[in-house]
């Protein structure tokens, strides 16, 4: 089956902290088209983000699809809070990349 | 007071002094002579150094740079300033610290005579302890557990996150500018309307979305003004920056900006509820949002608290490898360091952490691409103690130990690391945060001081608590 980067249908990925304790990430597509067709091939489900991480589920707080905003945006739990001893990434802004690089299922279609 | 039928507010800086307020897209804003100006100036983003240290983060030009802009715009129209979260903190000393910014500038422009009213959000350790002792509970935030004795003993510096309440009832005083200590974002933005006899469930909302300012807008631009409209029916948010819109998905994505969740906005009070938002474009540059929720706590008024403690003073070295048989093997070059520091220090308390940039430094254990070596990487030391001389030592010989590291095939004997310079480099120090918890009070004024003063030529006259 044919991918596309999610880098390339994606209008924004980032990640942010989300308080002390937690690390929010957001997905947002440039149109419904995008959004559900990423949403339908399940790459952003909870289980294969927690893969993705190599991370428990339980670690993944909160996980919704957010229609007004076409995206999709999920929080992890911090191993330690915001900018204790041994923190490199304070404001939690460099914690997307991977998401960047998830192949998503997408097959040419007719124009 | 005769209840307007639309009041617009002005939001410059999502973070006021952090970086400096971009001008063209605040003099647009002023030109349309708005009823309010409204910023915060903090965030527990900047983590918990500043607050244990007691310390701003950004620096004096440019917090006092933004304070000018609204101040002389403000006062210029007769309408309100209200700044929250003064200096990054919101500690007493931050707002001290505005506080007699605001008079010199008032001196330096010669500004006819107004009301300031400024609070405090410090909250004293003694007073959670006697809370504690008497059987209150100190409930956790994200999973954290009740507040223990331990933990406050720790800690140094404890902060309230004060809701509407301080703002409101200076505006009730007169007050013509107010800096506050430690506040939520959204609440500077809902007193305001709050007084001027809006519903909660749109101020709190209009607070929510102008709190970062030009973060609502697209493109992509920090720093931007933007202008938030509410009605009894709406709020209306527009970017004035030229190239900047607010847009359905602009604004319904800021909802989700820096929260763990884009449904819920909790502040000391209640909990506004987005989940019924409609978002609508009405022009170009204005997006029009109706349907947000305010619920307000039912029995006492929660607060948030944040506390900062001490872990210890840091040093912090660099190494380089380019040796590919040395970064494949980086790990036990990192294992023959700290067993060195061990040896050296066995029985003392300190923290020594490496951070291999080129490979995971940034994503630590959450990183994927674990195969397929860097040709070269970057290895930062950090050596943490109570004492900075002993973290110095740590650091260094963390640091200095990579170079003797002993590896059976290497090639290079003549030492294993490039140095940027051999000794390790005074970094500040390193605290945690050690509360990030919520405390019941039945009347949320008693956490937060108030205080009013008439600015007469650069001087505070009358000085009073409210």
């Amino acid at each position: 089956m044919k991918t596309k980067r999610l880098a390339s249908i994606a209008k924004t990925v980032r990640s942010k902290n989300a308080g002390v304790d937690k690390i929010t990430f957001d997905v947002i597509f440039p149109d419904d088209h995008a959004y559900r067709r990423v949403c339908a091939s399940g790459v952003l489900e909870k289980k294969r983000i927690a893969a993705l991480f190599r991370i428990d589920e339980e670690r993944i707080t909160d996980h919704v699809y957010f229609d007004p905003a076409k995206a999709v945006k999920f929080t992890i739990r911090r191993r330690v809070p915001s900018g204790g001893p041994g923190e490199t990434d304070l404001f939690g802004c460099q914690q997307y990349a991977p998401l960047l690089e998830i192949e998503v299922p997408w097959e040419d279609e007719a124009e | 007071m005769e209840k307007k039928k639309s009041l617009r507010i002005l939001c410059p800086n999502g973070h006021l002094g952090f970086a400096p307020t971009k001008e063209e897209s605040f003099f647009l804003g002023v030109a349309t002579k708005p009823d309010y100006y409204c910023c915060d100036s903090g965030s527990d983003d900047i983590g918990p150094a500043a607050l244990g240290r007691d310390v701003s983060v950004s620096p004096a030009a440019w917090q006092r740079h933004d304070v000018e802009l609204m101040l002389l715009a403000a006062r210029r129209q007769g309408v309100p300033m209200l700044i929250g979260s003064a200096g990054d903190t919101g500690t007493k000393s931050r707002v001290d610290l505005y506080v007699k910014m605001v008079a010199e500038l008032a001196a330096k422009h010669d500004l006819p005579p107004f009301r300031l009213a400024w609070f405090y959000s410090d909250v004293d350790k003694a007073c959670l302890r006697a809370m504690m002792e008497r059987g209150v509970v100190i409930e956790g935030l994200d999973g954290r557990p009740p507040l223990s004795f331990e933990e406050l003993e720790r800690t140094v510096r404890v902060v309230a996150v004060a809701g509407v309440h301080p703002f409101q009832k200076a505006l009730e005083a007169g007050a013509d500018v107010i800096i506050g200590g430690r506040s939520s974002d959204c609440a500077i933005f809902a007193a305001a309307a709050l007084h001027e006899g809006f519903s909660a469930d749109l101020a709190y909302y209009l607070g929510k979305v102008l709190e970062c300012a030009s973060f609502c807008a697209e493109p992509y631009a920090g720093k931007e003004s933007v202008i938030g409209t509410i009605t009894d029916e709406a709020v209306y948010v527009t970017a004035m920056h030229p190239q900047q819109r607010c847009t359905v998905a602009s604004v319904a994505g800021h909802a989700m900006y820096e929260r763990a969740n884009p449904f819920f906005e909790h502040v000391a009070g209640g909990v506004l509820d987005m989940r019924a938002c409609r978002y609508e474009q009405v022009e170009e540059k204005t997006c029009k949002i109706t349907g947000p929720l305010f619920r307000p706590d039912e029995k006492s008024v929660r607060v948030k608290l944040e506390g900062a403690g001490k872990v210890g003073e840091r040093f912090v070295g660099i190494a380089g490898i380019r040796d590919p048989y040395s970064i494949a093997h980086v790990d036990e070059m990192i294992a023959w360091a700290r067993r060195q520091v061990q040896e050296r220090f066995s029985g003392t308390d300190y923290d020594l952490h490496y951070h291999v940039y080129g490979r995971n430094a940034i994503l630590k254990e959450l990183e994927p691409r674990v195969d397929g070596d860097p040709h070269e990487v970057c290895v930062v030391v950090e050596g943490i103690a109570g004492e900075a001389a002993l973290a110095e030592e740590v650091a260094l010989i963390g640091t200095r130990q990579l170079f003797y590291a002993r590896l059976p095939e290497v090639k290079g004997t003549a030492g294993s690391v490039a140095f940027l310079f051999d000794e390790v480099l005074p970094a500040p120090p390193v605290y945690t945060w050690t509360l990030n918890h919520v405390v019941p009070v039945d009347d949320p004024l008693e956490l937060f001081p108030l205080f009013s003063a008439e600015v007469r030529k650069g001087v505070l006259e009358g000085e009073t608590r409210l």
